[in-house]
């Protein structure tokens, strides 16, 4: 079976971490690995595993005799905006892991197999990878007219891109929620933790649900989501049981939902602490592995 | 140059003393009052606006420059994992700039809780000052915020958190940080209520002689082992010229330094604050006292929290989870020290709880 070809742009923790998934894929071969510092540890890496790896961007990228089919762009939300025009120009499909989305917003527990011919789909953030398959669990059982999310990550996993895009992040997050999670309203917030050693990605759910919704139903189909993922994320599992309560004044008369999940990482390129890069990475191959199914059956 | 970096550091001439010697009258400190945002936390959110319009009113009269407003979370912390607001932040701020005559209000945000998004709202509000806090390790994540705050025209200052968690020089490098994204003051903040007395002091020193020279120092204490006041006069004799305050103590824990005692031990310290005492004492009791349902006091949970270095604002939270699963607060409070989480993290708090419950029921 011939396999479809992929440029990672980025070299940090998340192209990195992307790297070493996809050179374990049987659907895609890694084309390059592109970044714009010489000096760059990414690159190294990528040189080291015979990746052809080059720091002059993606002008270098755009310059090659065959040009990749999918590109993956771990790099920042404005620089893909500024990429983005020219890979569509060039007939390559875009995996967009910044926050900036632009294309369609992909989680693929919950909407892989609707995925669209875009040429950009977007990967949301660590934090939605980890949380809306969960809200679109409990609203697939009840309506959700507000669901909040709490990603804590260890700021060792929080390279400079994340944190100069830190309102990015809660931003496209919140509209996840809405758009994929299928909330009414959404939120997102995000805590960088610096404890030593590092703690392992913790994400909190929480959905505003009917006083009277069926609790048994809620939490069935919350650990059914947990089991897909964990298809890809092996580390991805609840800490507890879904938490039910009732309407509190202090919720403004809400009841709720909370599902409070532990993920931990694969370990690729940071240690298993860095369960977001692992979400993030794996849910981003699935995407391009998913593209690769569609090209070879046509 | 801003209205908060004029007047340098250090002395001011003096008026003359009736020696005639040429003594100098320390630099006039300016008091912020947290009333209406650190106490939010002690009122679980549910400040009214009438409340909010009697406190700004209160503390207008008696002459404190700058009044914080805002959910206790900061910008965009109304949520189930901090709390609801009663009201809209937005609101409170609108009508806290209505009532002063010349206080000047603050808001708080934190990155990953809130937005530039909110922030331009708060602005349109009327809100002057932005304090944006991280915690004490992560500096950079503000510096889209200060940038965005300058923009708007607004006065800012950087409030680095748990200040207790890292060491001096580690701490001035991230005021640093803060100074160079453009904040015009650097408190530390001792969320936990953790330094005892040397401890704040060596911070403050710090901080002032890495960012002294081109920005102002302030100094944020809680009374969770009553060392709020005290801290505080150690950081003014220290270099800091901005220090907060709450009347009635009202705020997170044990609550924060009160306003009402920091007037007056300022004024027999010889330090001008330019707040009238009998005017805050009469805000603190007439005010704010007759609304609050409890007063904030050093129990077992808040003395844990100083005593393990726990996020002040943790405990409404650990209390709640204590009564929904079983266990002691202050047992919940110990574990949350103990893995180190930061602010922000309160859905931990309910993890913490479920794991002591589970514990025990393991145990029985």
């Amino acid at each position: 079976m011939s396999k479809l070809t992929a440029a990672i742009v980025g070299p940090g923790n998340i192209g990195t971490d992307l790297l070493v998934k996809l050179t374990r894929s049987e659907l895609i071969d890694v084309h390059s690995m592109i970044g714009v510092v010489p000096e760059s540890d990414g690159l190294e890496r990528a040189r080291k595993m015979g990746v052809p790896a080059s720091a002059e961007g993606v002008d270098w990228l755009l310059k090659q005799p065959t040009l990749p089919d999918i590109v993956f762009e771990a790099t920042s939300a404005k620089a893909h905006l500024a990429n983005a025009p020219r890979y569509e120009e060039a007939g390559i499909t875009a995996v967009d892991l910044t926050p900036a989305a632009a294309g369609p917003l992909v989680c693929p527990p919950v909407n892989l197999d609707t995925l669209s011919e875009a040429p950009n789909l977007n990967m949301i953030t660590c934090g939605g990878q980890a949380t809306i398959p969960i809200v679109h669990a409990v609203s697939s059982v009840v309506p959700v007219p507000y669901a909040e999310i709490v990603a804590s990550i260890a700021s060792r996993s929080a390279g400079p891109g994340t944190r100069a895009n830190i309102d990015e992040f809660t931003q496209t997050t919140a509209r996840a929620i809405e758009a994929v999670g299928g909330a009414g309203r959404g939120k997102a917030i995000i805590i960088l933790n610096p404890v030593d050693p590092p703690m392992i990605m913790r994400d909190t759910v929480f959905c505003a649900i009917p006083s009277d919704a069926d609790t048994t139903a809620i939490q069935e189909s919350v650990e059914k989501m947990v089991a897909e993922v964990a298809v890809y994320v092996p580390g991805y599992t609840l800490r507890a049981e879904p938490q039910f309560d009732g309407p509190r004044d202090i919720w403004n008369g809400m009841a709720r939902v909370a599902v409070f999940l532990e993920v931990r990482g694969n370990g690729d390129y940071l240690p298993p602490w860095a369960g977001n890069l692992d979400i993030m990475t794996a849910a981003a191959a699935r995407v391009g592995e998913q593209i690769a199914r569609r090209r070879v059956t046509k | 140059m801003s209205e908060a970096n004029r007047g340098a550091r250090g002395v001011a001439p003096s008026q003359g003393d009736s020696m005639g010697a040429a003594k100098e009258t320390p630099a006039k400190i300016r008091i912020t009052d947290s009333t209406l945002r650190d106490g939010s936390h002690a009122m679980a959110h549910r400040f009214t606006e009438e409340q909010v319009r009697g406190v700004v009113h209160g503390l207008d009269v008696a002459g404190v420059e700058v009044i914080e407003v805002t959910h206790g979370d900061g910008l965009g912390g109304s949520s189930f994992n901090y709390g609801f607001s009663l009201e809209d932040d937005v609101k409170l701020v609108a009508a806290a700039v209505d009532e002063a005559t010349r206080a000047r209000i603050a808001v708080l945000m934190l990155p990953g809780v809130g937005t530039v998004e909110d922030l331009n709202l708060a602005h349109d509000a009327g809100a002057a000052v932005a304090r944006i806090a991280t915690h004490c390790t992560e500096a950079d994540v503000s510096l889209q915020h200060f940038a965005a705050a300058r923009d708007l025209g607004m006065e800012t200052v950087g409030f680095l958190m748990m200040a207790h968690r890292v060491e001096p020089d580690l701490l001035a490098k991230q005021a640093r940080i803060m100074v160079d994204g453009g904040a015009q003051c650097v408190y530390v903040v001792d969320s936990a209520g953790a330094l005892v007395l040397g401890e704040a002091q060596d911070r403050i020193s710090a901080v002032v002689k890495e960012i002294g020279h081109e920005a102002q120092v302030g100094f944020h204490g809680h009374q969770n082992l009553s060392l709020g006041v005290a801290n505080s006069v150690l950081a003014q004799q220290n270099g800091a010229l901005q220090i907060d305050g709450a009347l009635c103590a009202l705020g997170a824990g044990a609550g924060n330094s009160p306003t009402e005692v920091l007037v007056p031990t300022f004024e027999r310290l010889g330090v001008p604050t330019g707040v009238d005492v009998q005017g805050v004492m009469a805000a603190a009791d007439d005010v704010v006292k007759p609304f609050l349902k409890r007063l904030p006091f050093a129990d077992r949970g808040a003395i844990t929290q100083g005593y393990a270095g726990v996020y002040s604002s943790f405990l409404l939270h650990a209390e709640r989870a204590a009564e929904r699963y079983g266990v002691p607060a202050h047992e919940i409070l110990q574990k949350v020290g103990e893995a180190g989480y930061v602010g922000g993290q309160e859905d931990m708090i309910i993890d913490v709880a479920l794991q002591l419950a589970a514990e025990r029921e393991r145990a029985s």
